[in-house]
């Protein structure tokens, strides 16, 4: 029954969605519709809520007359996993993203007072127009609530490797980065419709596009520390294209956010906003169908389903098609936005827009290349980290320099930049330059990437430098708070490049190994056994001065699927990581150890956490600045 | 600049990329490598019997000069369950069928033809999956028909539905 | 910058355009020599994979060819594809599924003396595989009765 009052619910949405969008489109001859599609979106987003709690209820029950359940589910298994597997799969995780579009829909149209009405109509008609589509899908082709005759014995789904707190998770995070970024995708549909693009629209965008931007840069520094701990390689960044998938809205949404502050504060870069915030949620949609339909194999495969594929590729073309066809006729009507010098704070925003668009240009070009040379000349080819590297890291650091001056620059025009706030910076890159040389031979973006890192870490607070704190806006706060994070981040790459040593050795119990400046000695291995893995244990203890960690990694056998991995041991102290693995027996007796000393790797990930903690910041400063503001506004009028 | 030419350029990026994928769903990659062992011998092994009573499995049985359909299952596994109607229906049609229970006990493998029907000639037991490894199968259910020389004609991943009867069927009949 | 500013659009429009082409000759010149092509033992004999050129080679290990060395933590192997075979030198811990007979792909380069260089190897397997249940007792007593009824 409950499968059916899903399904019913979802179908509801649906023609709800299908209502919504055909009012948006009569619009105006309707006279008042305002009042029609607002409560038409709210419905639509609480059904198919409805319909998504009914399916994690499903998965609680493990009722498993129900396929997706059947297949992805197992009564066995721990209760936060089966709530987690209701979007571990397809199906589930196209319920979680229709969910997310509907129900941001529905927040859009309770909330959004900013917009004039035509505006927000257009904007909730596209919104309707989006969801429909994918609930097509669903309800079409792959229906989370299809039931299985004869029902099975027991499920299938209790694969320990997708038992991770990381893996349930990493992709809702992700998806409502991505979804929140349909929000903005909409609203510039909205605004090409009616013609009026302009801070109130950039206002109204930039919530969600802070918010979208905020959860994605979560969503990425955590995947990035998974693939660090879980694959035991001892990298951070494999340009998986399952990684360049979230990679790309990430870097289309940053670039977003920083248009749209030109076109809220000073109402330039208009077309260009639009067209972003167009190109953020195309790369959501691409990201999402790269990654689930198999289109490009990565470590993280799923299965190929053609018919499926081409479902979603079809509801791709209208979208971003459409959308970038109605740009381009109606762009031109768009009135130009108000001018700036070159150097001045929009001059330096075009600037990072326009690197990161060509850092997002070579990521897509990089990850679709192999696709490409197999279409036209049936080679097979891979592309990886050398290419990316050596393309984006130059390009990350050239974005890294241009913050040391953008945020020092007035608006509209800088004819006398206060030069000397980034004398400063400037001097302790070169000093950490020149001193980079006392640590011996390294790749010279390393050396540059302390360097700059060094620098920005001071240039980042030089714009609070002078103001009275208490009364710096929120949004201030964050913008400092975030480009901290950028120089940290980049520290902690350029650190974990250039200073990581790495020993590799195959040892009997009681030797010792050195690993940069810390001796580490075998003791020796134990068998060790979990609920559903054996694994052989190896003891190591490290010592440097005084300090004396104890590692534990093993060599872990899975039962079922028969899988070996390696967990790796990682001890973080103040100045790094250790890094251990342990490899097999190899028939002398000894046994293969992997270490790795990453100082300062940690600051990586503390830079991500950083980047997020400044854009969150930045949001609730935007909010609580507009609620004031109405707040204010209604009682002047009262 | 009135003609703007410069607006169609996502257009023309968005149409390569719809090209590219259009191609790669039309003509997927066939990532499973299962061709490789057809026509191929065998490799050597001998198997103990799996449930007292059943001969015994060896490669030689296999090249006795008649084709035999070789079926890789195991009593805990489910898709099995799926596939053992279509198997003794398979037998009724004359097909011989000989099996490997994997990484399964004499009780276990008991209980499960007694259950859903026993088509099978002989059963070796590979408890370490090691003839399984070697036949460069990766799962159960899996089936291979083996001509009268111990050669390996057809590799099928997966239940056996009825659906796959026929070329079950022809693949039998060729290898004769 | 006074004059520019009276066709502002145009210059942003401009820019917009020469980052998308930069993006893109960017690109090109990268994977140009960056880009791995997958190859075979065969294409090495043909003389079509020049040295130090970042290939993927896959094939299978043949048998009997795996030497561990001295040093505990290297190996060499042949990889072979039928007609022809090439020599594989690896340092580091060889992934799981590597043994004889089995498929691999290996990321690396050739060197000029004709051996194959491994930064990485990555062992091919099936991944289709059926995982057997847990709870088996429970799983097929409730088997039996789907199945009579």
């Amino acid at each position: 029954m409950i499968a059916e009052i899903g399904l019913a619910a979802l179908s509801l949405a649906a023609a709800l969605a299908l209502l919504q969008f055909a009012v948006s489109l009569a619009g105006g001859r309707l006279g008042e519709v305002r009042a029609l599609v607002v409560p038409v979106a709210v419905a639509q987003g609480a059904l198919t809520l409805f319909a998504f709690a009914m399916l994690i209820w499903l998965f609680l029950r493990t009722d498993l007359s129900v396929r997706l359940v059947a297949a992805n589910s197992h009564s066995l298994k721990p209760w936060f996993y089966k709530v987690a597997g209701t979007w571990g799969n397809h199906e589930g995780s196209m319920l979680l993203w229709v969910t997310v579009l509907a129900v941001a829909g529905a927040a859009l149209a309770l909330f959004e007072r900013r917009l004039p009405d035509k505006a927000l109509q257009a904007t909730l008609g596209a919104q309707a127009a989006l969801a429909l589509g994918f609930f097509a899908f669903l309800l079409l082709a792959s229906n989370p609530f299809a039931r299985l005759y004869p029902v099975p014995p027991e499920g299938q789904g209790l694969n320990p490797l997708l038992q991770d707190p990381g893996l349930a998770f990493h992709p809702p995070t992700l998806y409502l980065g991505y979804v929140g970024l349909s929000v903005a995708f909409s609203l510039a549909v909205g605004a090409l419709v009616t013609r009026d693009v302009g801070p109130a629209l950039a206002r109204a965008m930039r919530p969600w596009v802070l918010g979208a931007w905020v959860l994605l840069t979560i969503g990425i520094t955590a995947g990035s520390y998974w693939a660090y701990y879980e694959l035991g390689w001892g990298g951070w960044w494999f340009w998986d294209p399952v990684e360049n998938a979230s990679l790309m809205p990430w870097l289309a949404a940053t670039a977003l956010l920083h248009s749209i502050n030109v076109l809220a504060a000073r109402g330039g870069l208009r077309a260009w906003t639009i067209m972003l915030a167009v190109v953020a949620f195309s790369m959501s949609m691409v990201g999402t169908f790269l990654v689930r339909s198999g289109i490009l194999t990565s470590v993280h495969s799923f299965a190929v389903d053609p018919e499926r594929g081409t479902f979603i590729l079809a509801l791709l073309t209208i979208y971003i098609g459409g959308a970038l066809a109605l740009f381009a006729w109606r762009v031109g009507s768009v009135r130009e936005g108000a001018r700036f010098d070159l150097v001045s704070r929009e001059g330096a925003l075009v600037a990072n827009n326009l690197i990161l668009s060509v850092i997002l240009g070579t990521v897509f070009v990089g990850t679709l290349y192999p696709l490409f040379v197999e279409a036209a000349t049936g080679d097979k080819i891979s592309v990886g980290p050398p290419y990316f590297n050596a393309v984006t890291g130059p390009l990350t650091l050239a974005l890294a320099l241009l913050l040391f001056l953008g945020p020092l620059l007035n608006w509209r025009r800088d004819d006398r930049p206060n030069l000397r706030r980034i004398a400063l910076p400037l001097l302790v890159s070169m000093l950490v330059f020149a001193g980079s040389f006392l640590f011996g031979a390294m790749s010279p973006l390393a050396r540059l990437g302390l360097a700059v890192a060094a620098g920005l870490t001071v240039a980042s607070i030089m714009p609070l430098v002078g103001r009275n704190l208490r009364r710096t806006p929120l949004a201030s706060w964050g913008m400092v708070i975030s480009h901290l994070g950028v120089a940290v981040a980049i520290a902690g790459a350029a650190s974990d490049t250039a200073f990581t040593r790495e020993t590799l050795a195959a040892a009997r119990p009681g030797e010792t190994l050195t690993v940069g400046p810390w001796t580490v000695r075998f003791n020796g291995v134990d068998p060790v056994a979990g609920p559903n893995w054996t694994a052989v244990e190896g003891h190591l203890t490290a010592t440097r001065g005084g300090t004396a960690l104890r590692l534990d990694p093993q060599s872990r056998t899975f039962s079922d699927p028969p899988t070996e991995t390696n967990e790796a041991a990682i001890d973080t102290v103040w100045d790094g990581q250790l890094y251990t693995v342990l490899g097999r027996q190899e028939p002398g007796g000894r046994w293969q150890l992997r270490l790795w000393w990453k100082p300062m790797v940690t600051l990586l990930w503390l830079g991500g956490a950083l980047i997020a903690l400044g854009g969150l910041l930045a949001l609730i400063g935007r909010v609580l600045r507009d609620r004031r503001q109405r707040m204010r506004a209604r009682e002047a009028f009262a | 600049m009135k003609p703007k030419l410069w607006l169609a350029i996502p257009l023309i990026v968005l149409a390569f990329f719809l090209a590219a994928v259009g191609w790669r769903l039309s003509s997927p990659p066939n990532p499973t490598v299962k061709s490789r062992l057809i026509g191929q011998p065998l490799p050597e092994f001998a198997l103990a019997a799996a449930v007292p009573g059943k001969p015994a499995l060896t490669s030689a049985d296999l090249k006795a000069g008649e084709p035999r359909l070789l079926n890789l299952f195991a009593s805990w596994c489910v898709p099995c369950i799926a596939e053992a109607p279509v198997l003794v229906d398979l037998r009724r049609r004359g097909v011989v069928i000989d099996a490997i229970a994997i990484r399964d006990g004499p009780a276990d493998i008991a209980r499960f033809l007694a259950d859903h029907g026993d088509p099978f000639a002989r059963i070796g037991t590979d408890p370490q999956s090691q003839v399984q490894m070697a036949l460069g199968s990766s799962g159960v259910p899996e089936s291979f028909i083996v001509d009268g020389r111990g050669v390996i004609r057809y590799q099928h991943i997966g239940p056996v539905m009825p659906q796959d009867v026929p070329t079950i069927l022809a693949q039998w009949e060729q290898a004769k | 910058m006074r004059a520019a500013a009276k066709h502002q659009r145009l210059v942003l429009v401009l820019l917009g355009l020469a980052a998308l082409i930069g993006a893109v000759l960017l690109a090109m010149w990268g994977l140009a020599d960056r880009a791995a092509y997958f190859r075979t033992p065969q294409d090495i004999a043909a003389g079509r994979v020049p040295a130090g050129e970042p290939i993927r080679l896959g094939g299978m290990v043949q048998a009997g060819s795996i030497a561990r060395q001295p040093d505990g933590v290297s190996v060499a192997f042949v990889v072979t594809d039928g007609p022809a075979s090439v020599p594989v030198r690896y340092r580091g811990i060889v992934p799981d599924l590597f043994k004889e007979n089995s498929g691999v792909v290996a990321e690396g380069r050739l060197s000029p003396a004709g051996l194959f260089v491994a930064d990485t190897i990555l062992a091919k397997h099936d991944e289709r595989y059926m995982p057997p249940q847990l709870g088996n007792q429970a799983a097929e007593v409730r088997t039996k009765d789907t199945v009579e009824r």
